[in-house]
């Protein structure tokens, strides 16, 4: 490392005058056979709802590869699959709702297998950075119990990260702190 | 990629993708509880974080740039009504490095701000500062092969806000970089040369070091600056680049 990082600062509660955008939630065009919604809500330390959010996300497709920028870890071959998806539509109830496939399995760097999982970047005013989660699936109970990452996670807190299927896909509130605070991780 | 998508847009496989990024020291960054800040006091984890290594989805990350970059003019937050928006014209140009200083290039920028008189067009600002009717205040860009980026735009005013009795945030632009990676992503603010406000303002000064807050002042240039049309701001910014990480992989 020759050069140190600018550093970050918060998004504000100005941002959707600039990021989001109409098909920002969906990380597949629309028809594509398989699609699940990730609804959520996410919450502050009071308990209260956070009205403006900036969620983001990032996964692999269900064969476990990539829509990556320079064509790494694939390149996905599923049509219309871009991998990535953001909701800040500031709807005052702190919800969000995500469009989007089951993610495949990908290995870890000594080629063990994770489970199926989405990354996550949870922004907002009053947030100096940004805070990493990681989606799991309810459904993948055997997948999860292998899990590297989730074997670092304290028992405890691994449900935390859980999503409940529901019937157009699958329920993950974020609670960003105090009784039931989702796991966020270092990256 | 798609197919569809590759017909608009070439990009060149990197033969050096990295397989793991630096971790940071803790003063690069600012704290998230910082008291300062009034809104982090309910909104940072309490709980330690968890060490996520980084596996191939962290090191990966989405091509943005044909969905967010549709014309040239998505740079330009002066053309994006009929008229001149009201302001100083300035150009905001630099590169995007990592701290390897290789230049990043195809990674998306997009940047928004309040318009000259410190007013955002946004229904939760409603200070008294006009809104001009010839700037929305957003732009985007793709970095080129050299990983600059250039946008043209008003300078920002200083708005109020309330934090604390008399607050107001020093002028500045917000910055979204992607990077090539989830594990690069950054959001930050460009401030200004001199900027009377930087001693009172708790989010500039959360980042703990001196030398990290000077990162986040671009630069006049008067080589950079046009005759009879706009001065000329320069901010380079630095994503994380490859590092080892803390322990060792079994193989």
């Amino acid at each position: 490392m020759i050069f140190a990082t600018t550093p970050s600062q918060t998004v504000g509660p100005y941002f959707a005058i600039g990021l989001p955008w109409p098909e920002g939630p969906h990380a597949v065009a629309e028809g594509t056979t398989g699609t699940i919604t990730i609804h959520g809500t996410v919450y502050d330390g009071a308990g209260v709802v956070v009205p403006d959010h900036l969620i983001e996300t990032w996964q692999a497709d269900p064969e476990g590869r990539f829509a990556d920028l320079h064509g790494h870890g694939g390149a996905s071959e599923m049509e219309g699959f871009r991998g990535f998806a953001r909701y800040g539509t500031e709807d005052g109830d702190g919800s969000f709702a995500l469009v989007t496939v089951k993610p495949g399995r990908v290995a870890d760097p000594a080629g063990a297998l994770q489970a199926p999982h989405i990354d996550v970047t949870v922004m907002a005013r009053g947030m100096l950075n940004r805070c990493v989660t990681r989606i799991y699936f309810g459904d993948e109970a055997q997948a999860n119990a292998e899990d590297p990452v989730l074997a670092l996670v304290p028992a405890d807190r691994r449900q935390t990260l859980i999503a409940q299927p529901e019937e157009d896909g699958y329920r993950f509130d974020i609670r960003l702190q105090g009784p039931g605070e989702t796991v966020f991780f270092a990256v | 990629m798609t197919s569809e998508q590759t017909t608009t847009r070439i990009y060149a496989p990197v033969v050096d993708t990295p397989g793991t990024y630096i971790r940071e020291p803790d003063s690069a960054h600012p704290p998230l509880d910082y008291p300062p800040y009034k809104s982090t006091v309910l909104r940072h984890p309490k709980q330690p974080l968890v060490y996520l290594p980084h596996t191939i989805t962290e090191i990966t990350g989405p091509a943005l740039g044909d969905l967010r970059v549709l014309t040239a003019d998505d740079a330009n937050l002066c053309a994006q009504h009929e008229g001149d928006p009201i302001g100083e014209r300035i150009t905001v140009s630099g590169r995007v490095f990592d701290t390897e200083g290789k230049p990043l290039r195809d990674t998306l920028v997009e940047v928004w701000q309040a318009n000259a008189a410190g007013r955002y067009r946004h229904r939760w600002d409603n200070w008294p500062a006009p809104l001009d009717p010839n700037f929305s205040g957003a732009g985007r860009c793709v970095t080129d092969d050299e990983g600059r980026y250039r946008f043209l735009t008003i300078k920002p005013g200083a708005y109020p806000w309330g934090n604390h009795y008399n607050a107001w945030r020093p002028a500045h632009i917000h910055f979204s970089l992607m990077g090539r990676a989830f594990a690069q992503r950054l959001v930050t603010q460009m401030y200004f040369p001199g900027d009377p406000f930087f001693p009172y303002d708790p989010i500039f000064n959360s980042v703990p070091d001196e030398r990290a807050r000077e990162r986040m002042i671009s630069r006049f240039s008067i080589h950079g600056t046009q005759p009879d049309w706009a001065a000329a701001y320069e901010f380079d910014i630095y994503l994380r680049g490859p590092g080892a990480t803390l322990f060792e992989e079994a193989h």
